[in-house]
């Protein structure tokens, strides 16, 4: 692997900049260098969120925002495809929070006149994290459902930076690994 | 509880297999690491943004008796820092953090502890200064403190901000020095960034920056009463200030010593600057912070193009490097400065050129030069522009005219090329 | 370690400095009580001479003055009406400014506040 670039698009309180954060933590965890960063500003819920994650074997110069992502990580199904999709690579992998399958959300770019990447992964994390946490934060369903479709990082190792993460309220952790083993299993990829 | 804890435990274990002393931390995270592990016995910080978690993060550490420190709450920056250099007076280790305006704040104090001669060492999250009120990241806060009398080390990356903090315990304290010093760590860029992060711990820290027998330097002690803070008449006041002079120029020495040993022992080596592709280098740019990633990026990228590209990175500001950067820039044919901050009405609006443009005038070193400024208030700075900043240095190079303006890269409506007709 | 015992004397410099290397570092000061050796006497243009023999030791000037120039020393005196005192109340003049509050308060007026001439 060289360098890869991952931009998580989510809501204030869906947990992007967590989920950034938490991949990144993964890669050097793993050994590689990572950058991982929220677009700063005064944080609200609500409020459309991006984060992102810079991995690499060598160590990392570029601190830049990612304007051209290999990766694109939608957690919520309302944002706008026109925002997330700029400048995602025609090569690229697109990971949405969605109840179609990624068939019918390429058909869905295409008849909104957008082209879509060479890949698309998608999983219902939102029922998958109301099931088992109770509450729509998709963030770690769609952390696994990333590494479904591009094994940047291995499974466990994200696991267990999540579980580290909640450890001080271990049902939040537990129910969290229930969440990341029914999404990776639940998760479909499709690649043109 | 228990069965948390163990569990917890075991992963920590497992984890330590796979990775030794690797972790994943933010700049914030990595600061109040440092100053655990260095041990503090006294703190007070009053939290800004994006200084916030180094303040939560200590708190937390002596919540859990991690640290055995005293957090004083205060209702300010300047009783902040009020209380750090009254703690450091008594022998205290004593650490505080602020940013921005929390700096502004205590700025009437940044004197007093120079001059009271209190190694208290600070960390300093940089951050533009209102108004209009801006959270995000430039060096106004820090460049305003230069003339302080401060030691001041920038950290380019969440591991720099570890490093320096525990160098600054030991520079601070140094029977050769007692000076404060402030590290600083971009606002967000690094406060607020996951990185790699390999923390020494305790044990480690305290062998390499251990701290003193009470009695190595004057304190309050009621065994034996000094007066601190008195009167200086104009027959005495200039001595003292003169003082100040030598201890910074001296305290270079042992800058330089602690960056020495801490790459024998840790492999991280830290010198006053760092050159990155100076051997060569035709084209050199100066920057400091993080902002010197994306300047090592550009020239990572002009060097594909076969442009022999270098750069300078800066990594104490106080005391300056003249003499190290006059060396370092003294075989280039053109060099310029890259920085986030903005020197109203001087001579050259870019304050870091001013110095280094000093600095080799006096040895006799003229040559091609400009000055850039850009990502003011937290206005992303994008590799390619530093590569067209690259450019625009050849540029003058192979022209060889004269620019006396500082170009203000990226501010919307401006052409800083018609700036230099004016 | 405490601070009788150690290496910081290095920052002390001399107590009577003549260049920038021998001041104490920061001005602190380090010799407790030195304030006594300030002589602030030349500040003064009339000075207060206490008429022993018309004095009744009530104190009062001692208690007033801001500097704590007036003195009580052990000294026997006896008036001329043959009064006998333990001790007498002089000045000390090395710190006395001058300011007269002395004889403003003596409800005896045995405090003469006269010119100076040097």
């Amino acid at each position: 692997m060289t360098r890869i670039e991952i931009r998580f698009h989510g809501r204030g309180g869906q947990g992007a900049v967590t989920a950034a954060e938490s991949l990144g933590e993964a890669a050097i965890l793993e050994g590689k260098y990572a950058l991982a960063f929220p677009e700063y500003g005064a944080e609200r819920r609500g409020a459309p969120v991006l984060a992102f994650t810079r991995i690499d074997d060598r160590p990392i110069y570029e601190r830049e925002p990612i304007l051209e992502p290999d990766v694109v990580v939608v957690l919520d199904p309302s944002l706008p495809p026109q925002i997330y999709l700029k400048g995602l690579k025609k090569t690229g992998l697109l990971v949405v929070n969605t109840k179609r399958s990624p068939d019918r959300v390429a058909e869905h770019l295409q008849s909104s006149g957008l082209e879509s990447p060479r890949c698309i992964a998608s999983v219902d994390a939102t029922e998958i994290a109301v099931k088992h946490i109770g509450a729509p934060i998709v963030n770690t369903a769609m952390l696994a459902a990333l590494i479904k479709a591009s094994r940047v990082v291995s499974l466990d190792t994200v696991k267990k930076v999540i579980y580290d993460r909640f450890s001080a309220r271990p049902h939040i952790a537990e129910a969290n690994m229930k969440v990341m083993d029914e999404a990776y299993e639940r998760t479909e990829v499709v690649c043109l | 509880m228990s069965l948390t804890l163990e569990k917890k435990e075991e992963k920590k274990e497992g984890l330590k297999q796979v990775i030794g002393r690797r972790i994943a931390a933010t700049g914030n995270y990595a600061a109040a690491l440092a100053v655990r592990d260095a041990d503090i016995d006294v703190a007070a910080i009053y939290p800004i943004t994006p200084q916030v978690q180094i303040a939560e993060k200590i708190a937390e550490f002596v919540a859990d008796g991690e640290l055995d420190a005293e957090v004083i709450h205060v209702e300010g920056e300047h009783s902040a820092l009020s209380a750090v250099v009254a703690a450091a007076a008594t022998g205290a280790r004593a650490f505080t953090a602020t940013s921005s305006q929390g700096l502004e704040y205590m700025h009437e104090i940044l004197y007093i502890a120079s001059s009271l001669r209190q190694p208290v060492v600070m960390a300093l999250a940089t951050r533009a200064l209102s108004a209009p009120i801006n959270i995000w990241n430039d060096y106004a806060d820090a460049f305003g403190m230069r003339e302080t009398g401060w030691i001041m080390l920038f950290s380019e990356n969440v591991q720099e901000v570890y490093d320096n903090l525990v160098q600054a315990f030991r520079i601070a304290e140094h029977p050769d020095v007692l000076l404060p010093v402030v590290v600083t760590l971009d606002g967000y860029i690094l406060s607020h960034t996951v990185e790699p992060l390999e923390p020494l711990g305790r044990e480690e820290v305290l062998s390499f920056a251990p701290k003193r027998p009470r009695g190595y330097r004057p304190v309050l002690d009621p065994d034996y009463p000094i007066t601190v803070g008195t009167l200086g008449t104009p027959h005495w006041y200039y001595e003292a200030k003169y003082q100040q002079v030598v201890a910074l120029r001296e305290s270079k020495r042992v800058i330089e010593e602690a960056g020495r040993e801490f790459g024998k022992k840790y492999g991280r080596e830290y010198g006053l600057i760092e050159k990155y592709m100076m051997d060569d280098a035709e084209l050199a740019f100066v920057s400091l912070g993080a902002t010197a990633s994306l300047v090592k990026a550009a020239v990572d990228r002009l060097r594909k193009e076969g442009v022999k590209a270098g750069m300078i990175k800066i990594r104490v500001l106080r005391p300056f490097p003249a003499d190290e950067i006059a060396e370092a820039l003294e075989n280039v044919e053109a060099w310029a400065t890259l920085n986030r901050a903005i020197s109203y009405g001087a001579a050259i609006e870019e304050p870091l050129f001013t110095e280094i443009a000093a600095a080799l005038a006096v040895r006799g070193i003229v040559k091609p030069m400009a000055s850039f400024v850009h990502g003011m208030g937290g206005r992303d700075i994008f590799v390619r522009e530093i590569v067209e900043m690259y450019k625009k240095l050849d540029e003058i190079r192979r022209s060889g005219r004269r620019v006396k303006r500082t170009y203000f890269w990226g501010v919307k409506g401006h052409d800083p090329e018609e700036d230099q007709a004016m | 370690m405490s601070l009788k015992d150690e290496g910081f004397k290095r920052y002390l410099g001399k107590k009577y400095p003549e260049t920038w290397r021998d001041m104490p570092i920061a001005a602190i000061v380090p010799w407790p009580g030195n304030t006594a050796e300030v002589k602030t006497h030349a500040w003064r243009t009339i000075r207060p001479v206490i008429n022993q023999d018309k004095c009744i030791r009530c104190r009062l000037c001692w208690t007033f003055c801001p500097d704590g120039a007036i003195l009580e020393v052990d000294e026997e005196y006896k008036t001329s009406s043959g009064r006998v005192f333990k001790v007498s109340y002089k000045v000390d003049y090395d710190h006395c400014k001058g300011c007269g509050i002395c004889a403003a308060e003596c409800p005896v007026n045995a405090i003469e506040m006269v010119p100076e001439e040097r």
